[in-house]
């Protein structure tokens, strides 16, 4: 009986594992591998799966929003997919999609573009962060386009705002804006500096970061979180600021 | 007995018909009318929503005019708020006329107005304000400098005018440019036209497509080339229906911007899509990037985005050492009848809420005229290749100095900057605007959205046969609702049957009328007998 009991328990314990352990990328029929993806050509139809990590705010105006997917080998920036609120709302952080859309370019930034289907599956998944602080100024960062990542013991430095004073942060990118619009702080590390942005539509005036953004110090010690976006080059947008 | 009952009735319609009339008069604001004086001892603070090129510049001078304006006005405060976009600007009034929260004075577009005019008094008609001896244009009263009317540029003025009525004053006033790598285009051969065409555009770009043995094209050396690049595509397609002569739409809403020029148009262009000669902002990005960086040789875009181009260009958005050295050339957009050319007449437009305080519109009306003197035309048309509306600031000292200065430096005389302001000043007479009506911003969104839509089907070799163009008609008269039965709100409404409550007031006022006159002439033959 005891051999049994003890059977039992590892069986589950086993089986309870095998539970969390989670393919991220498995794929269905019909669906590319990243590798696939990254491979297609420009203005071909994609169709791609993995994990939706954050979405932009609905614009009821046009009827989108933009979503960052990822899984276990890259990651996808969905542009402006068509939606209703209803749709919008459906769409859970965590969860497992497919997309079909056409890849496309725009300033170096790869994305899937005119999405035409998306569909929720089974299965859920939260990335952690890659660090990436070691492949700033390489060319390898680009590899890691769309992932969420992070940069880890950055300085913020100086920038200059309209009346040509040292600042920590701007609104827009030179300082033309105002409260709502968004954040651009330069941040450095081993002596290059970066330009970041918190970017509206993916964390508002009300967000924990862009608060944390706008405390923020010339010289102040940070750790930045975000989503590898690009535009002509790096320009991550970043979801959380942790001050050393 | 008689006399007291008709009095009642007579007394009770009457309440009724007050009645009526209050709760008509709450469906909107009543309509501004110009009060004797403007009351300075009364405190009024207005709110101003601005639109700026994402240029700091253009917010300082802004923040400056509010503060020049409230040392001249102590009694008015005015609070920006900051946009970038006239489509946000755009929406977020929509948003406010709803809730009767709308800005005091309002950067945008007479396209944006019109819509705004749907709504009963929601935007103040200036005529008559401009007009008023004491506050109006140079009116006696006024504390500052402001241009006569006359002064105001008749072109850029008309451009504000909807339906017969003035509902805007002209801000700043801006056209399209191509601005061309002459250094590329020398490069292969070709000497540039005193003015261009689309032929040249399309033999040069199609030349410069030729590539190396590594794949790399000849011209820069690089992977990327894309020879002509344009911003705005709703431009693009209205500006070749007017060079051609092609109608696009009226003032009473009737589209006909689908017809077979439009559709040939879209077949020419497809073959450059196809070929690379062509692509646009939204399928590319910023035409200036891919001029700075040696990758575009005609950049079709604003004058107002004249800082933005060229390898000296005072602002940028990619590396520097992405930046290619070019001489640059500001050009008239390329025409399809180069004796006539046309060229499209935009730029901000500022436009005055109605409240139902008259003391505070006047308050609004004064600031946006303050808009229109010289220290701020002066200043705001020089962040960028912006044309001040008025002949007084253009023909002012300091303005005819400042064009004669191109090239002294990259930042104020940016020689690119300068010549695309005076290449509007020196066609003036050559720009044209859209007729404005409830809906021809989206029609101007359709219009784009066909070149856009073009492009991408080709590059996603989507287009099979002919019927690609008809569809894409179809599709797009659907997506922004130019058909026939969801377009009523393009065309100018016919009044029709009058509505049950007005037949119903009419006939009351009419029978009150009748009672009252029946109790006068009765009361007098009484009278009489007596």
């Amino acid at each position: 009986m005891k051999k049994f009991f003890a059977f039992l328990m590892v069986a589950a314990l086993v089986l309870s594992m095998a539970g969390c352990g989670e393919d991220v990328n498995a794929k269905s029929a019909g669906t590319m591998t990243f590798a696939q993806y990254d491979a297609a050509n420009l203005d071909s139809e994609v169709t791609i799966e993995g994990y939706l990590q954050a979405k932009q705010k609905f614009n009821a105006e046009y009827g989108n929003t933009s979503l960052y997917i990822q899984d276990g080998e890259g990651a996808y920036f969905v542009y402006r997919i068509a939606c209703d609120q209803a749709k919008y709302d459906s769409w859970k952080v965590g969860s497992k999609v497919k997309v079909t859309g056409f890849k496309a370019e725009w300033s170096g930034e790869v994305e899937i573009a005119d999405a035409s289907s998306i569909e929720v599956l089974k299965g859920e998944k939260i990335f952690d962060a890659k660090d990436v602080t070691s492949l700033l100024g390489s060319a390898d960062l680009v590899k890691d386009q769309n992932k969420k990542v992070v940069f880890k013991g950055m300085t913020v430095e100086a920038s200059k705002n309209s009346d040509g004073q040292d600042v920590a942060f701007l609104y827009n990118w030179d300082g033309s804006g105002e409260e709502g619009s968004d954040l651009y702080f330069n941040v450095s590390v081993n002596g290059k500096t970066y330009n970041f942005c918190v970017e509206t539509d993916l964390c508002g005036k009300d967000t924990d970061v862009y608060k944390a953004v706008k405390n923020l110090k010339i010289g102040d010690k940070v750790d930045v979180e975000g989503f590898l976006y690009w535009y002509n080059g790096a320009n991550p947008h970043v979801t959380s600021v942790k001050v050393k | 007995m008689m006399n007291k009952r008709i009095f009642l009735l007579s007394f009770v319609f009457t309440l009724f018909v007050m009645i009526l009339t209050g709760c008509h008069g709450s469906h909107g604001l009543e309509a501004f009318e110009i009060p004797e004086n403007f009351d300075e001892s009364k405190q009024y603070e207005i709110t101003f929503w601005a639109k700026n090129d994402t240029n700091v510049t253009q917010t300082q001078i802004y923040r400056k005019a509010i503060d020049s304006f409230q040392k001249l006005y102590p009694n008015i405060k005015v609070n920006i708020r900051l946009y970038t976009d006239y489509g946000k600007i755009y929406n977020d009034v929509i948003t406010n006329i709803a809730t009767n929260t709308t800005p005091n004075v309002c950067i945008t577009y007479p396209d944006h107005i019109a819509t705004y005019l749907s709504g009963i008094n929601i935007c103040v008609p200036l005529d008559e304000l401009m007009d008023n001896k004491e506050y109006g244009l140079n009116g006696s009263k006024l504390k500052f400098d402001s241009p006569k009317r006359e002064e105001i540029i008749g072109k850029f003025l008309d451009d504000c005018k909807i339906h017969g009525e003035y509902y805007a004053i002209p801000f700043m006033r801006s056209t399209e440019a191509c601005y061309v790598n002459k250094t590329f285009v020398e490069a292969l051969g070709y000497t540039l036209p005193e003015k261009l065409t689309w032929d040249f555009i399309w033999e040069v770009s199609d030349a410069a497509l030729e590539k190396n043995d590594d794949g790399t094209y000849k011209i820069n050396g690089q992977n990327v080339l894309i020879p002509c690049i344009y911003k705005s595509t709703d431009n693009m397609m209205i500006q070749m229906l007017k060079q051609k002569d092609e109608k696009y739409s009226t003032e009473d809403g009737e589209v006909f911007l689908f017809n077979d020029t439009t559709k040939d148009f879209l077949k020419e262009i497809s073959g450059h899509f196809l070929s690379g000669a062509f692509s646009t902002f939204k399928i590319s990005s910023y035409p200036a990037n891919f001029l700075n960086a040696g990758q575009c040789i005609f950049a079709i875009d604003s004058t107002a985005g004249s800082t933005w181009m060229g390898s000296k260009a005072p602002l940028s958005d990619i590396s520097e050492d992405s930046i290619v050295d070019f001489e640059t050339e500001v050009m008239v957009i390329p025409q399809y009848n180069p004796e006539t050319p046309y060229m499209i007449s935009q730029g901000p437009s500022v436009c005055i809420f109605n409240k139902s305080d008259a003391g505070e519109v006047m308050a609004s009306w004064l600031f946006a005229q303050y808009l229109l003197t010289n220290e701020v035309q002066i200043a705001y048309a020089q962040t960028e290749g912006y044309v001040p509306v008025t002949l007084k600031a253009q023909n002012d000292p300091s303005y005819v100095d400042y064009l004669s200065r191109g090239g002294e430096d990259n930042s104020l005389y940016y020689d690119v900057k300068l010549k695309a302001s005076k290449l509007l000043i020196d066609n003036m007479q050559n720009t044209f605007v859209t007729p404005v009506f409830n809906g021809s911003a989206s029609l101007r969104d359709a219009a784009g959205q066909m070149i856009e839509d073009t492009g991408k089907a080709v590059r996603r070799n989507q287009i099979k046969s002919e019927e690609y163009y008809d569809d894409l008609f179809k599709s797009v008269t659907a997506l922004y609702r130019l058909d026939s039965k969801s377009n009523q709100g393009l065309k100018k409404k016919e009044l029709g049957d009058m509505p049950g409550e007005a037949v119903a007031l009419i006939a009351i006022l009419i029978t009150v009328w009748v009672l009252l006159i029946t109790y006068a002439i009765t009361s007098r033959v009484k009278n009489k007998k007596h």
